[in-house]
């Protein structure tokens, strides 16, 4: 139905897929799995036309096809149901089903009536007895989802990508989905599913494709693998980086955290981190491994003090007990964040290097707590653009100007002139080249040799295993295991992080 | 990279050149412009629009907008007035508290900066859009101001009130002294100071700000109150000037306010911009609005023309981002 033929992508120099050849049959629901950034994504994006510059071959229908974007692949019949629904939720489920193709009457009016009953029907099929009228806002994850398949459904669409799509809905909305997904496969579509979670995929996949590093590692049918043989599959890469010794590590304990709980921010009873204990010890590297929707990013909020309000636990520095309800309380208490996403968070983009470095710490730079000491603001930017090796042509260059690499050294480095004892990192190396990658896991290391305790959030394997000395996993908001670097493998990590499911 | 500095110095520079060339053309089609006293003239008559001015940049910097200004000064301007002529009686209690000068003024100016942090209060703690509310003040302002003026001007304010609007020290009138004092300190806010440097921070990127342990409730009540305050002063100017206090003075004041400070080159967006640039704004639409009238052009073809130079400003900026 749908081949790939030597399919390869880059990303300002780096892969992200390379060669890949895989074959997706109709009427089968063809699993894609991989680790997170193993290039699951990227190959969707470029299946239903999202990514049009790539090398390689598209075969669909047996002719070679070159999608010019999203509008084309779906005229063509791809349809993608995201992780995040693309749904108006002050719409109807009728104007969303027929957004960007109304139907209109003889008289160039919007005909309600007939699309109402076109929504009805392809409603049906889903046996989603409903009246179109209903607001998209009113209805649960589960019941928007249906409406995203209707919505494929209509545009007889015979490739429906599915993205993670159990990920937030309940037990059984996920048997209803499966029952659909069954049904669909019937009908002959072409199902492809993207999960993590194992006892689905065995339980509704018929054929598998293991992608690994931006290749496809593996592929064949689901009943003669098993997720041991999967597992070794996604992660049995070949370590370039050597393990560490970890001889010299002291035993004082920088930072306890214990019984760490997060609410849902809007449904109460859901709860995004439970039960988290752990501790942090000085000069000590604490990678936070988890797949998507583990909880690594919150757990580094509620540290940081993001969510006073709904959040429980105790968190101690140096066995002192300290409550943290703000960033300004963190930071006083010796707690760093670089955060996810450099540019949403990290940075303000139209300010200088220099601006950018000094706006935590400005309070040190002033004289009779009011004028800012421009001498004091050069000396400290030009400390840290040359301890980082931060490349730029001027302190004043606005950020937004930097590459990647030296956007994220700068964040750095904005975070270090706070002198802090325990720094939080969260996917510091994401969407940098590999040069400067290196040199920041150089400086982790030198900075944890310092004393300073480090914890380091990741959804890459390889980085933990190069940078951390231990490893706690996460699974759906829980730790289920705390691991030293040296005496574990990929496999067992991987094990332990979809171990829920 | 010189090339680049360039052209971002003219970015930079492009208003104040904008103003150059106003000046020049209108001296070319007036001989009565380019004269001291009507220098004098069009500083004087800016003066209270540069004071409102100054403050709606340090809260539009934040990305905010505030569009009580105008009723905020009416309501300041008629208890200056008030207090000045009538003190505050009580009737209930026989009693009745007269105000110096300087204590009305005091007065009015800490109701100003009160109406001010009410606004960062609904802005900060409930979370309402600045533009609802503020305009939620405007209406609240102005229905206080109807009420307490009961809809009548406050006249004859006695000559030592009058001399802030009218008088003048080194043939300079007092409200351009006062507006330069304004914008000074203004000045030194915004560049030398943390709370400056946090201003630009959240009108940057307010959830970077936030992640580096800025206190953006905090900022924001300080920016509100503060343009209110300034807010405050313009009303006093104003009624000292007219040696009375209108019911319906300050109307479309934030209006001018926010179009000085949009032809000064500060982004709506929040994070850039300048109060000298917004100095320049309110100069650019105070010899529009001179030359014009020496030019013997209908009023209505004045607003006409104010309202095509905002759009011009903002385009050329547009052009400008996007060639970046």
């Amino acid at each position: 139905m749908l081949e790939a033929k030597n399919i390869s992508k880059q990303f300002s120099g780096i892969h992200a897929l390379s060669n890949i050849n895989l074959t997706l049959y109709p009427g089968k629901v063809n699993a894609i799995i991989g680790e997170n950034g193993a290039g699951k994504s990227t190959l969707m994006k470029i299946f239903s036309g999202v990514y049009t510059q790539y090398e390689g071959q598209i075969i669909y229908q047996g002719n070679s096809i070159k999608f010019s974007g999203t509008k084309d692949a779906e005229n063509a019949g791809i349809a993608i149901i995201h992780q995040e629904l693309n749904l108006v939720p002050y719409l109807s489920i009728a104007e969303n089903i027929f957004l960007g193709k109304e139907l209109t009457n003889s008289f160039g009016m919007l005909d309600k009536n007939k699309m109402n009953n076109l929504s009805k029907q392809l409603l049906e099929r889903l046996n989603f007895l409903i009246d179109p009228n209903t607001k998209i806002e009113n209805l649960k994850i589960g019941q928007q989802q249906l409406v995203e398949i209707a919505k494929a459904l209509h545009t007889n669409a015979l490739v429906i990508i599915m993205d993670e799509p159990t990920s937030a809905i309940s037990d059984k909305e996920v048997t209803n989905l499966f029952s659909i997904i069954a049904q669909l496969k019937n009908e002959g579509k072409t199902i492809v599913y993207i999960s993590h979670k194992f006892i689905e995929l065995f339980a509704i996949a018929d054929n598998f494709v293991v992608l690994r590093d931006g290749t496809n590692i593996a592929a064949g049918l689901m009943q003669e693998a098993t997720q041991e043989s999967l597992i070794q599959q996604m992660s049995g890469r070949e370590l370039k980086v050597q393990k560490k010794n970890l001889d010299t590590k002291s035993n004082i304990v920088l930072l306890s955290a214990k019984g760490i709980e997060l609410q849902h921010p809007t449904i109460k009873l859901n709860m995004l981190l439970s039960n988290i204990s752990f501790s942090l010890y000085k000069g000590e590297i604490l990678g936070i491994y988890g797949l998507m929707g583990a909880g690594r990013t919150e757990l580094m909020e509620v540290l940081f003090g993001l969510h006073p309000k709904k959040s429980k636990g105790t968190i101690c520095i140096e066995n002192e007990f300290k409550k943290i309800s703000s960033p300004a309380d963190a930071i006083k208490v010796g707690i760093a964040l670089v955060p996810e996403d450099r540019k949403l968070q990290g940075l303000i983009l139209n300010q200088s290097v220099s601006k950018n470095i000094s706006l935590s710490i400005l309070e040190k730079l002033e004289k009779w707590g009011l004028l800012l000491i421009g001498r004091k603001e050069k000396d400290l930017t030009e400390k840290y653009i040359s301890k980082l090796s931060i490349k730029t042509a001027e302190n004043n260059k606005s950020v937004e100007k930097l590459s990647g690499g030296n956007q994220q050294k700068v964040v750095l480095a904005k975070w270090l002139a706070t002198n802090p004892k325990v720094l939080l990192l969260d996917e510091p190396t994401r969407g940098i080249d590999i040069q400067a990658k290196s040199e920041i896991y150089q400086l982790i290391k030198n900075l944890s040799a310092e004393g300073m305790g480090i914890i380091l959030a990741s959804s890459e394997l390889p980085e933990i295993l190069a940078v951390a000395d231990r490893v706690i996993v996460m699974c759906e908001g829980e730790i289920t295991a705390n691991l030293k670097i040296n005496e574990t493998s990929e496999q067992e990590i991987l094990t332990y992080a979809i171990q829920k499911n | 990279m010189t090339a680049n500095n360039y052209k971002n110095n003219l970015n930079k520079f492009q208003s104040l050149i904008a103003l150059i060339i106003l000046c020049i053309v209108l001296s070319l089609l007036s001989n009565k412009f380019f004269t001291a006293s009507n220098g004098v003239n069009v500083l004087r008559q800016i003066a209270v629009n540069i004071c409102v001015a100054t403050g709606m940049t340090m809260i539009v910097l934040t990305a905010g907008i505030d569009l009580s200004v105008g009723s905020v000064l009416a309501l300041c301007g008629a208890i200056t007035a008030g207090l000045l002529k009538n003190g505050w009686q009580f009737p209930t209690l026989d009693l009745f508290v007269g105000f110096t000068l300087l204590g009305a003024i005091l007065c009015a100016i800490i109701i100003g900066a009160f109406l001010g942090f009410f606004n960062g209060l609904v802005i900060t703690k409930f979370k309402v859009p600045p533009f609802v509310a503020t305009l939620a003040m405007l209406t609240i302002a102005r229905g206080f101001t109807m009420l307490y003026t009961e809809g009548h001007p406050i006249s004859n304010l006695g000559t030592s009130f009058a001399f802030i609007g009218a008088g003048s020290f080194i043939g300079i009138p007092i409200p351009v002294w006062i507006a330069t004092v304004v914008v000074l300190i203004a000045v030194f806010i915004t560049k030398k100071t943390k709370l400056g440097r946090y201003i630009y921070a959240i009108g940057g990127n307010e959830n970077a700000a936030k992640l580096s342990g800025i206190s953006i409730n905090r900022v924001k009540l300080i920016v509100y109150s503060l343009g209110a305050t300034l807010a405050a002063i313009g009303g006093i100017i104003v009624t000292s000037r007219l040696d009375s206090a209108q019911p319906n003075a300050g109307i479309s004041y934030e209006l001018d306010a926010i179009a000085a400070v949009v032809i000064g080159g500060t982004s709506l967006n929040g994070g850039r911009g300048s109060i000298w640039g917004t100095v320049i704004g309110a100069i650019i639409i105070g010899v529009l609005n001179n030359g014009l009238v020496l030019l013997n052009v209908s009023p209505f073809w004045q607003q006409v023309v104010k309202g095509a130079v905002i759009l011009l400003a903002v385009i050329i900026d547009k052009i400008g981002d996007k060639k970046e």
